[in-house]
């Protein structure tokens, strides 16, 4: 039934767009669906200038790429990166993506690690889907002169910051809660009851820190304001946004906590119904050049996974990398496994009651 | 005989576009989407007809709460925004002429010209901790120190009570506009006091505006996302901002369904109550 309501929508729509397409058709587009900053406007420009191909860029976030992307059956965009967890679990649930050809892409400018763990990560029923391209890590920014002691998430909840605390109310700060209360989610990923006696006590937690917290933001923008005006002190911060804090403002330090810092990595994948799958692929290889690379690092504030990418970076972003992490810290990075299926709905019920508590 | 089938096919023709886009943009979506929000995901890519997601907001009380909360906070809304509204819309209509009438009416429009957006990042630069009228009264010496006016509940009903003020104003300017002063002279004539003559004059003859322009404050309240989520904060609780979630970050279309099915019935029970207790009908303000 829906399926044929669906199909007729989707006709008038058709017959309504299709005006707009043939005007359109003879410049050859790509359209990306990328995160802010990933396709910064000079790429975009040099891109064209050697190609001719003109980017049309979205930004979104790993939630919206998936939804937009099922509304239609992976049509509407010719490549997307969603993170490497949320691939897996998207694909087997809705199937919107399409295997992708690693033998069209140079793995001689990608770090090899990468390209394996994200291949590994991103394989269903034997096929891969992604390839690696930024990667960064979520963490602390603490306003050092104000708040000398936080060090681990679970200072976030220390009353005397009251009103001066925020973080993010989505999946990654019940991630951090539980392992800085000693708990090791990941691990319990595949055994839903563990893993749900996890969330019961990360629940409790976050419930008992709302009095504590002054807004969950919701931005990069909002948590630049809230921490530059000194109304928060300290936040579980995005790396990049971090550094750019600190950048702004020295007093502002990023650091990765004493129970870790939690990586991800930013994928390329293929949107099942890609029309320019040719121009993907040749932006793939564009990207990863390193100069290019470099200039990702400058807009985006994280760095990706190309060879060498971060040679061409600017000696103050290097330096801010490195107070950040210092070589164990590195070692300590928990990098997120692909999500099983289920798992979110468990975690976005906590999620609701958490928001919903008083 | 021939002439009647030509008006016939004149008539079917002009109708034509109207019917295509209720029953293709209105009516099939919201079919579609019923029957989405009466399947239950099983297991991957596997459906089952339940009323499943119906159930899960009775039985979790977080979900009604939320409901009663968005119900609520919009009938305090419209009726504050009818409280303001009121006076300024009389003072429009009844006691301007001319130039300054048509420039206090353009005053209303103006915030309109920018998007709500910024209109609510404008009430944010206001109100929050670093911001204008908190250094303002710091250095008045009102205060010792900063104060934070945004993310509670009565932020969420001042943005509201601005977005939706021009929605109120405009209907209850048009049906004061078209009171016949004496009418109101007549009822001091025969010795009514202010009251009075508000009471049994003007309310009366304003009421399908009153109606009109409530119906429309409470429905933009009710399914307003941007103005709780960005100035309630950690509290906001909305039941919009419940949809989208189920929809986008879930991707629980189902949940997502089946709550957007509830919004629909409560308010057209609302809307209806509204009508009953002020005693019109929908045609009559509208009309």
């Amino acid at each position: 039934m829906f399926k044929s309501t669906g199909k007729m929508i989707a006709g008038v729509l058709l017959g309504a767009g299709l005006t707009m397409v043939a005007s359109q058709a003879n410049a050859e587009t790509l359209r990306l669906l990328t995160w802010g900053g990933y396709a910064p406007d000079k790429v975009v420009q040099m891109f064209k200038a050697e190609t001719g191909i003109d980017v049309e860029v979205t930004n979104s976030n790993n939630e919206e790429m998936i939804s937009k992307l099922r509304a239609t059956g992976g049509a509407g965009f010719d490549l997307a990166q969603p993170s490497q967890d949320r691939v897996a679990g998207a694909q087997s649930e809705f199937d919107i993506y399409k295997p992708i050809d690693l033998s069209k892409i140079d793995a001689t400018k990608i770090i090899p690690s990468m390209l394996e763990g994200t291949k590994k990560n991103t394989t269903v029923n034997g096929s891969a889907y992604g390839v690696p391209h930024v990667w960064g890590t979520s963490l602390l920014a603490v306003n050092t002169a104000m708040a000398p002691d936080v060090k681990d998430y679970l200072d976030l909840c220390d009353p005397k910051y009251t009103g001066k605390i925020s973080y993010r109310l989505k999946r990654p700060i019940l991630m951090a809660f539980a392992f800085s209360m000693g708990m090791d989610p990941f691990a319990a990923y595949n055994d839903k009851a563990k893993y749900q006696d996890i969330l019961n006590k990360v629940e409790a937690k976050l419930i008992e820190c709302k009095p504590i917290v002054k807004a969950y933001w919701s931005g990069a923008d909002a948590l630049i304001a809230l921490m530059s005006s000194g109304e928060v002190v300290a936040a579980k911060a995005w790396d990049g946004t971090g550094w750019k804090l600190t950048a702004a403002k020295p007093e502002i330090k990023t650091m990765a906590p004493t129970s870790g810092a939690l990586g991800w990595i930013d994928t390329f994948v293929l949107p099942k119904k890609t029309q320019n799958e040719a121009a993907a692929y040749k932006w793939i290889n564009f990207v990863m050049r390193p100069e290019v690379a470099a200039m990702i690092v400058e807009a985006a504030g994280n760095f990706t996974a190309a060879v060498d990418g971060d040679k061409f970076v600017e000696e103050g972003a290097r330096k801010r990398f490195q107070d950040t992490f210092p070589p164990e810290a590195i070692d300590n990075i928990k990098w997120y496994p692909p999500v099983p299926t289920g798992l979110e709905e468990m975690e976005g019920k906590v999620l609701d009651r958490v928001q919903a508590a008083k | 005989m021939r002439m009647q089938s030509a008006t016939r096919l004149a008539l079917f023709l002009l109708l034509a576009p109207i019917v295509l886009w209720l029953a293709l943009l209105v009516i099939l979506p919201h079919v579609d989407m019923f029957m989405v929000s009466m399947r239950e995901r099983v297991g991957i890519r596997q459906y089952e007809y339940s009323f499943a997601n119906y159930v899960e907001f009775f039985v979790e009380p977080l979900y009604w709460r939320t409901f009663a909360r968005t119900a609520i906070m919009s009938i305090i809304a419209t009726v504050m925004t009818l409280l303001i509204g009121f006076p300024v819309s009389y003072y429009i209509a009844k006691m301007l002429r001319g130039r300054m009438k048509n420039f206090l009416f353009l005053l209303c429009l103006v915030p309109f010209w920018v998007s709500e957006l910024v209109r609510t990042f404008g009430w944010m630069i206001l109100l929050r901790e670093s911001g204008v009228i908190s250094n303002l009264m710091q250095w008045m010496g009102l205060v010792s120190g900063p104060v934070e006016m945004l993310y509670n509940d009565a932020t969420i009903m001042v943005g509201f009570i601005y977005t939706s003020m021009l929605f109120m104003v405009v209907p209850l300017v048009s049906t004061l506009d078209s009171l016949d002063d004496s009418l109101v002279e007549a009822g001091y004539d025969l010795g009514g006091n202010a009251f009075t003559v508000l009471r049994t004059i003007i309310i009366p003859h304003a009421m399908p505006g009153i109606v009109s322009g409530c119906i429309v404050v409470f429905m933009l309240t009710l399914g307003n996302y941007l103005t709780p989520v960005l100035l309630g904060g950690k509290d906001s609780l909305w039941f919009t901002e419940q949809i989208y979630t189920q929809f986008i970050t879930r991707f629980n279309w189902e949940q997502g369904a089946a709550f957007g099915f509830l919004l629909l019935g409560l308010s057209s029970l609302i809307v209806w109550a509204g009508l009953r207790l002020s005693r019109q009908t929908l045609s009559q303000t509208m009309g």
